[in-house]
């Protein structure tokens, strides 16, 4: 060995730092000129409103019911003693006062029932009997008239017992209308293929508004003279129309899906039409649209907000009763509005992280 | 499930056609079956502090809620016997076109056009009202004739709409209107600032400023009335037995005032030996049977809601709330336009 | 040799064909839906009669009798019903149009920051997009509302900007110039520019595709629309008129102005659709294959251009489908602008149903314009939807 050629060459760097907290902020927050520009003006925005917020939401706020401490706080901080002072008339509507806890229990089962439904390890035929079981005990409870609880009727059913009904009733009704129908427009039959576009592209045309309009107007004149229909059944009739027709859009997306392999398939075992829908095409179809439901579900979840407008008091509704007719915490209407919109984010946010899980889940087979 | 698709067709179209023939096919004559039912479906105001307004237990009172309850009470007996239906100015005419009320006691104002082309008839005018305007107090307005170029709040599907626009049109005022669906909606922007001024009938703008403004003090009601708007109760055409007993129910609430019948002293004054008190009554001549009702349906009808004159003083009056005073709505024998015909 | 002549169908008349099983249910289902329209049509005669309820489309041509607070063209209140209702009709297209534009700009710009590099940028989209979906539009609307009544000074205190824009809770006023020939030809003369420019950026097209050469086609455009303006007005006399909002007795004396309802409204129905829109923008880029943007970058393309040329295009497929659906429910949920007050054609509807009692006609009338107005955006949007897509082999 030849001690003089041996020359060390010079040390290298040390190796930059990728990962870690303080790599991560250099390349997503100051990575070049624009984004560091953008990052300051949002940081600073930050620092200017947040303080004032938390201190108008939380810190000053109010949270008695008493509205001379709101009075006195006008301005600077929030007054959520309107909800403590109101909770009861916004959540329950005009239901009787000492009656309340009947629906509290029936949405408190419904809403379970819902969870129940998505929870993948429920999904037997016995799911079947326990929604019954659910809806008996849920109408049970609202209408009474047995075991020493007073009759309820239903107009002074509201809020958010309402709300929950609405949706639920009407998507669990609007299914079977929609696969008919959605099959209905995939079919051979003219006639029958026409009867369904038109079903469908007139609800699709038009706003639920109008359709509401129509129900609670219209719907009594269609009826022979004499006959009286509740208002709550012809608002659920003009719902379950409506969100059929969407519903009707999902499913015969689903079924297009499917390859027509499936149908000669089953053509050559033998199977009559019927069969093969019932065992072959619609399962393997409503597996994939259970992600479009649930969306469907949120939207018209949404959507019964806009029975206030035929006079049926659900959650929104019932805060604008609530509010309107008393003068000394109308100034707080704000503070009002927040809550209800903070109730319909928890339910609407909740149901589409669970549409994307499932999503994720369903499709788990394709995605290997 | 027959297995045969063919007698599985037959048994459908067999089951359609039963339903079809099952369904009623009379159109009820209302007593009959507000008596079958045992209660008579009452429209009302959703909330209008004086004419019918539900507390927070869900007990109804007012002015028009007090002629629903002298009805059940000629009708049925028990004043309470009545089932509310609160409707907003929208429904109110369909609902009872479609049969899904009985009567309509609404402040409902009588109009040709009402009578004429919604297939109902006013029984009668409860309350004489006129359209008013409600202005903040601090504009120092003296006559709604001020108001060129304002904005003006009003609630849609109603006559105030119309109204106004004849008076903008008249007097070359140019007014602008908001026009809100709710009525809670318009009276929300006119206190909030939104309009100079808010338009309704008069009595409704006295309850109104009393139940919602934030200091009634800082409201003025303007002196002008802009039109005439009789108040009244509508029942549905083609059933003139019904027309009658509402129309004679509040009839013998007038007549009653007339001849000193207070809600307290019904009992006593049976006894009475006047005539007219007895053919009221019923002690003395059965008024109600030629009603197609009992012979006591007017002094039931007292005891429920008391005269005119009580049911007045207890919901509009001057000590009520509202202040509002008895103005035109006072007998004809105290320079009112009460006056009922005759109890005989 | 010729063919065998094929024999005689024979026309199998028995419930085992398919054929005439499917007429049976075909001519079964139709008497079922006639036997139902028929049961309604004779109900509602008969209730009609029986109340003497008068229906049948004359009141239109009858006078409407009441006054509409905003309207896009001269209306008097004794003009007859179709004017009113046509008065609605604007209204709702006017919202609607202006708010297609704003919610499409909108949620593009919030599609694209959820690709940004900044994570305060990508976290901001996203709660904007979370926030704003899951709370009902009706409640929506009536917030914005009430913080534009309550939080804006009464009218009597307008604050004002520059001395010519006035804002309070009666409207935000604005100067308008007063029309008369010299705007006239202005405008005129702004179209012409439109289509000179439409024309140039044909021919720089053709140029690149055939030389290779790019041409610049945003500056001339835009020079060629102003220059055209600014030549019509210099022909009409340059006149400068302008009508400035000032404060008079109750309301604003000259200009014009956009009322709280209108403004309400459109923010309402902008930033709730904007959160779909921006969805949908985001899973159009998503779905285009990240080899492109790579390629792009590897050709030496900066972000805006890998942008435009080359994702957004390849998106656009993707993304026209969805957009129609929110451009029409976007149309459709205007009409929940009856609650707030704003003139739409469903409160003339309300008005004209009270006023007359005939429900069903205006109904119908309502759905019909929805209906038209469903349809040609769709029809619209296939154009569009045709020409942009890309032609496969």
């Amino acid at each position: 060995m030849n001690a003089a050629s041996f020359r060390p060459i010079a040390p290298r760097a040390a190796p930059v730092r990728t990962e870690g907290a303080l790599p991560w902020l250099k390349r997503s927050l100051f990575s070049n000129a624009p984004s560091t520009l953008a990052t300051l003006v949002l940081l600073g925005l930050a620092v200017w409103w947040l303080p004032q917020l938390i201190s108008w939401g939380l810190l000053k706020a109010v949270f008695a019911p008493s509205f001379e401490q709101c009075q006195a706080a006008r301005g600077f901080g929030a007054c959520w003693g309107v909800v403590t002072e109101k909770y009861r008339l916004i959540i329950f509507g005009r239901y009787p006062f000492e009656e309340q806890w009947r629906p509290l229990i029936a949405t408190v089962a419904m809403v379970a029932a819902l969870v129940a439904s998505c929870i993948r390890v429920f999904w037997r035929p016995w799911l079947v009997l326990l929604w019954a079981a659910m809806l008996a005990l849920f109408f049970g409870l609202m209408f009474g008239g047995f075991a020493g609880m007073e009759h309820v009727a239903t107009d002074r059913w509201g809020g958010l017992p309402l709300t929950v009904l609405l949706a639920t009733l009407s998507i669990v009704l609007a299914f079977p209308l929609a696969v008919v129908v959605a099959l209905g427009r995939r079919s051979k039959m003219p006639a029958i293929k026409t009867l369904c576009v038109v079903y469908v592209e007139l609800i699709r045309g038009v706003p639920l508004i109008s359709v509401l309009f129509m129900a609670s107007f219209m719907f009594p004149l269609f009826m022979p003279p004499g006959t009286s229909i509740d208002v709550l059944l012809r608002v659920l009739v003009g719902i379950t129309l409506f969100s059929g027709a969407y519903m009707a859009e999902i499913v015969r997306g689903g079924l297009q899906a499917i390859p027509k392999g499936q149908q000669e398939a089953a053509d050559t075992l033998g199977l009559s039409y019927w069969q093969a829908q019932r065992k072959i095409i619609l399962p393997q179809a409503l597996a994939l649209v259970v992600p479009g439901i649930m969306n469907n579900f949120i939207a018209i979840f949404k959507d019964t907000s806009l029975v206030t407008i035929v006079s049926l008091y659900e959650l929104t509704g019932a805060m604008g009763l609530a509010l309107n007719s008393d003068s000394d915490w109308r100034p707080f209407k704000i503070e009002a509005y927040l809550f209800i919109a903070a109730i319909y984010f928890i339910f609407c946010f909740s149901m589409s992280r669970y549409s994307l899980w499932i999503e994720r889940r369903l499709s788990a087979s394709k995605n290997r | 499930m027959p297995k045969k698709p063919l007698t599985r067709l037959a048994l459908a179209a067999v089951c359609a056609t039963g339903m079809l023939a099952t369904l009623p096919a009379h159109a009820g004559k209302t007593l009959d079956a507000i008596k079958a039912r045992g209660q008579l479906v009452c429209g009302v105001n959703e909330g209008l502090a004086g004419f019918s307004a539900a507390d927070s237990q869900g007990k109804w009172a007012g002015l028009d809620v007090d002629v629903c309850k002298a009805i059940a009470a000629a009708i049925l007996g028990d004043a309470n016997k009545v089932k509310w239906v609160p409707l907003n100015a929208q429904q109110r005419f369909t609902a009872l076109q479609s049969g899904e009320i009985d009567i309509l006691s609404r402040n409902t104002t009588w109009t040709l056009t009402r009578d004429a082309s919604l297939g109902l008839n006013f029984t009668g005018v409860t309350y004489y009202d006129g359209q008013g305007f409600m202005v903040p107090a601090k504009l120092n307005l003296k006559s709604a004739k001020q108001l060129k170029g304002a904005t003006v709040c009003v609630q849609s599907g109603t006559t105030t709409e119309k109204n106004l626009t004849d008076f903008s049109r008249a007097n070359n005022l140019n007014v602008k209107p908001v026009v809100f669906e709710k009525q809670e909606a318009s009276t929300g922007a006119y206190f909030s600032g939104r309009c100079v001024a808010f338009t309704t009938d008069a009595s409704g703008l006295a309850s109104i400023r009393n139940k919602e403004a934030k200091n009634p003090a800082e409201h003025v009601i303007l002196p002008d009335l802009i039109s005439k708007e009789p108040l009244g109760p509508a029942v549905r055409r083609g059933d003139d037995e019904f027309f009658a007993i509402a129309k004679w129910v509040q009839f013998a609430l007038i007549e009653a005032e007339d001849y000193g019948v207070t809600q307290a002293n019904v009992d006593t004054m049976m006894k009475s030996d006047n005539p007219a008190v007895g053919r009221i009554l019923g002690s003395t001549e059965d008024t109600g049977k030629l009603l197609g009702l009992d012979k006591n349906w007017a002094a039931n009808a007292i005891k429920a809601v008391g005269n005119y004159g009580e049911m007045f003083e207890r919901n509009v009056g001057p000590k009520s709330p509202l202040g509002l005073p008895r103005g035109l709505n006072n007998l004809w024998s105290n320079g009112g336009l009460m006056y009922a015909p005759p109890v005989r | 040799m010729t063919a065998p002549a094929s024999p005689p169908t024979k026309r199998d008349w028995s419930w085992r064909s398919r054929h005439v099983r499917g007429l049976l249910y075909q001519l079964i289902a139709l008497g079922l839906i006639g036997l139902a329209v028929w049961f309604l049509a004779h109900n509602t005669l008969q209730n009609m009669r029986v109340r003497g309820i008068q229906s049948g489309f004359d009141f239109l041509s009858s006078p409407a009798g009441f006054d509409i607070g905003e309207r896009m063209v001269p209306y008097e209140s004794n003009d007859p019903y179709w004017m009113a209702f046509l008065i609605g009709i604007l209204n709702t297209l006017r919202v609607a149009l202006v708010g297609i534009v704003l919610t499409t700009i909108l949620g593009t710009l919030l599609g694209i920051g959820r690709f940004s590099h900044n994570a305060l940028v990508r976290g901001l989209c996203y709660a904007y997009v979370e926030l704003f979906r899951n709370v009902p539009i009706l409640l929506q609307l009536l917030m914005w509302y009430l913080v534009l009544i309550d939080g804006l000074p009464s009218p009597g205190q307008q604050v004002s900007v520059f001395g010519v824009f006035y804002l309070s809770n009666g409207g935000l006023s604005y100067p308008v110039p007063v029309w008369g020939l010299g705007q006239g030809l202005a405008a005129a003369g702004a179209l012409v520019g439109v289509v000179l420019a439409w024309l140039w950026a044909r021919r720089a097209r053709l140029h690149f595709e055939q030389t290779g050469q790019p041409r610049p086609v945003l500056l001339p455009a835009v020079g060629l629309v102003i220059g055209c303006a600014l030549g019509g007005w210099l022909a009409g006399g340059a006149p400068t008129a302008w009508s400035i909002p000032a404060p008079g007795g109750f309301s604003m004396e000259g200009g014009s102005s956009l009322t709280p309802e209108f403004i309400a409204v459109l923010l309402g129905l902008t930033l709730y659709t904007a959160s779909y829109v921006a969805e949908v923008v985001r899973a159009g880029i998503a779905s285009v294959p990240r080899g492109q943007a790579e390629a792009a970058s590897a050709l030496g393309l900066s972000k805006g251009q890998q942008m435009r040329l080359v994702s957004l295009p390849q998106a656009l497929r993707v993304i026209i489908p969805p957009m129609t659906n929110q451009f029409l429910n976007l149309t459709k949920n205007s009409s929940l602008a009856v609650a707030i007050g704003y003139p739409d054609v469903v409160s003339i509807s309300n008005t004209a149903i009270n006023q007359t009692g005939r429900a069903v006609e205006c109904i119908s009338i309502i759905m019909l314009v929805y209906l038209t107005t469903s349809l040609c955006t769709s029809v619209l949007m296939n154009w569009y939807n045709k020409r942009s897509a890309i032609k496969e082999r």
